[in-house]
């Protein structure tokens, strides 16, 4: 066995089983925690396929900004597990019944029978001096750029959406106008007035 | 490489599009008037601008840019111009509920447009990855915009439902798509079909598209994929329901079109039977379902359940034929969606929405216009001729007998018949029964026309109905 097929078994079992962690944890930090874990895996695995930006890349966006927030959001909510188990058994049978036929249907497709390497030969290894990097950016303006473009507008969505359905202007909020502080004049704060002077 | 700019030319309705979202989106921070007009006005432009375009593109060509991820084909060109000229009514209706019930924002308009552009992008999609994204640009402004109403915790409800189930949709789909580009190695449609040809057995192209089927059905919300459907219809504001259920089965049918026949059509025999169970089980939960609803919003979600059976017998037919009944199907039901909502948004009172079928009762003698376009929506949709329901009902029934399906036209008609039922309740509410109120209808001058020339629509396409089946 050589040392990468042995790196790719460590790396895939350590991925199940952080995974089946992520799911059976109790605390949901942990199973944030494990899911990190799970990410990790995932790079090497893509690593040792030889995509290393798309490697860096999941580590830097879902472990480094992604899974941060995630934690955030799990500690700033008070989630009621007692709540969110309610109802669990009595879906269980229905949910392991459908489970099990998906595992036999995916078990027959998925496998060496139909995707071996005698049906799809593995790459060439590339060349030291390759960079995938280049090569992804050179598809993604050319031949991906429509595409390339959409997901452009789905981003500006995605900022309309989250702005439209959490700002709420909020007249009665008292707050500072800096460029209405520096422009005051006397006259907007002292009122002079005339008067008979008494005896 | 350069880039040859003649490429953007077919693109030019959507480029439009875009540029008319992003003007809207900043020039609607700037106008202060509750009614946004400018903005407003903008919107209707853009969308009659692009849909001239569209329709001045149109030559009968298919043309293929963007290293083929982009294709315009007549096809597209029907789709898109009806997509385009149906949102203006849209709009107008909206607009009129939503400054009723005081939720007229700038981001309806946006999101709205957003949403049109993704469909546009689904309908002229020629690869599984533009395909999917435009699926994702139409669902994301969706999701926003049944939650629309956000101190309604049943918008919000609903907006969730939506989303989840919506997310998984569109993980089934991606799932399908990676086990046909694993059996294929090719994303775009063109090579897809020439790698399928001779392997109609193969089991992980049957696998992949069984999934692709999945995340289709639960597009279109066909049972057994429908438990979103009557949830968002009722949670979200009827404007916003009015949107979701006239719109994206347009798109949702370009969507079918170029996976399962542009794509897959040598799968052909596999994917009949898929959608002849999934037609049969829409139109019988869907119209037996729908009698027993009180709600009219849950009613004309179970009617867009049976009309997606429809919808998918024309496919299913696979007859060149059959695909035009489909496309003429869904554009008319569109029409028809978008007036029933229209009549529902003008019956609606300041800050309170009409959803129960009793509060129909005595439409009549409150406001005889709108009984009449309620009256003549209603008979198209149930396929009472004269009206375009009927011969849009025809046509597909024509389709499938044609192909030697005779069984299943038979149940179609059946079901139809049962339907008919709850269709023509409303109509006798309207006509026959007393109000149960002295409430005055109000209703905006430019709503009431779009609406009374929505309603005779249905009927002139109804006497006519070559017009628009000479463009499909």
């Amino acid at each position: 066995m050589s040392v990468e097929k042995f790196l790719f078994y460590v790396f895939a079992a350590m991925l199940i089983f952080a995974s089946v962690m992520v799911i059976t944890r109790r605390n949901p930090v942990h199973s944030v925690l494990f899911l990190v874990l799970a990410f990790f895996n995932a790079a090497a695995l893509w690593m040792l396929a030889e995509a290393e930006f798309l490697a860096i890349a999941l580590v830097l966006v879902y472990v480094g900004a992604v899974m941060v927030l995630f934690l955030f959001v799990v500690m700033m909510l008070d989630i009621d597990l007692s709540e969110m188990r309610a109802g669990f058994m009595k879906y269980l049978p229905l949910g392991i019944g459908i489970s099990a036929v998906m595992v036999v249907e995916l078990l027959m497709v998925v496998g060496p029978a139909y995707f071996g390497l005698d049906k799809y030969a593995a790459p060439a290894a590339k060349a030291a001096d390759y960079s995938n990097t280049e090569a992804l950016g050179t598809l993604l303006y050319t031949e991906y750029l429509y595409p390339f473009e959409i997901a452009a507008v789905i981003l500006l969505v995605a900022i309309i959406a989250a702005i439209s359905l959490t700002l709420r202007k909020r007249p009665e909020t008292k707050y500072q106008d800096p460029s209405k502080q520096v422009t005051v004049k006397k006259e907007h704060r002292l009122r002079v007035i005339k008067m008979e002077a008494e005896e | 490489m350069a880039f040859d700019t003649t490429q953007l030319i077919p693109l030019l309705p959507e480029i439009i599009l875009l540029v008319g979202v992003s003007l809207v989106l900043v020039i609607d921070l700037m106008v202060t008037d509750k009614e946004r007009t400018w903005p407003f006005m903008l919107t209707l432009f853009t969308l009659l601008a692009a849909g001239c375009t569209t329709v001045m593109l149109a030559d009968g060509t298919t043309q293929v840019v963007f290293d083929g991820t982009y294709i315009r084909d007549p096809m597209s060109d029907i789709l898109k111009a009806s997509l385009l000229f149906l949102a203006v009514p849209v709009f107008i209706y909206a607009r009129e509920g939503l400054m009723k019930s005081g939720q007229w924002r700038g981001e309806f308009m946006t999101l709205t447009l957003f949403a049109i552009l993704g469909m546009m992008v689904m309908i002229s999609s020629n690869g599984f990855i533009s395909l999917y994204l435009g699926l994702e640009l139409l669902s994301l402004c969706l999701y926003a915009l049944v939650a629309f109403n956000r101190d309604s915790s049943k918008s919000a409800e609903a907006a969730m439902k939506y989303f989840i189930l919506g997310a998984l949709a569109s993980g089934l789909l991606l799932y399908g798509i990676s086990m046909l580009y694993g059996a294929t190695g090719k994303l775009d449609f063109p090579s897809i079909a020439q790698a399928v040809v001779g392997k109609e057995s193969d089991i992980v192209l049957v696998f992949g598209l069984v999934f692709v089927v999945i995340g289709l059905a639960f597009k279109f919300g066909a049972v057994p994929f429908h438990m979103w459907v009557p949830d968002v219809y009722d949670g979200a504001t009827t404007p916003v329901t009015l949107l979701v259920g006239s719109l994206p089965k347009i798109a949702a049918l370009g969507l079918a079109m170029r996976i399962l026949v542009d794509g897959l059509g040598e799968l052909q025999e596999s994917w009949q039977m898929m959608l002849i169970i999934l037609a049969l089980l829409s139109m019988a939960l869907g119209n037996l379902v729908a009698i027993a609803q009180e709600n009219i919003k849950r009613m004309l979600a179970y009617s867009t359940i049976s009309h997606v059976g429809f919808i998918f017998l024309g496919i299913l037919a696979g007859s060149d034929e059959g695909y035009r009944a489909a496309i003429f199907y869904v554009i008319a039901y569109a029409a028809m969606a978008a007036g029933a909502f229209g009549v529902l948004i003008a019956l609606d009172r300041k800050g309170l929405e009409v959803d129960q079928l009793h509060q129909l009762k005595g439409l009549n003698e409150k406001h005889p216009w709108l009984a009449g376009t309620m009256l003549l929506l209603m008979f198209s949709m149930a396929g009472v001729p004269p009206t375009v329901g009927f011969f849009a009902k025809l046509f597909v029934l024509e389709a499938i007998v044609s192909v030697g399906l005779t069984w299943l036209a038979l149940v179609a008609v059946f079901f139809s018949i049962i339907g008919a039922f709850y269709y023509i309740r409303v109509v006798k509410h309207v006509y026959f029964d007393k109000p149960t109120d002295d409430v005055e209808v109000e209703v905006g001058g430019a709503a009431q026309v779009m609406l009374a020339i929505n309603g005779l629509a249905m009927l002139a396409l109804g006497l006519f109905p070559a017009i628009l089946m000479n463009l499909i």
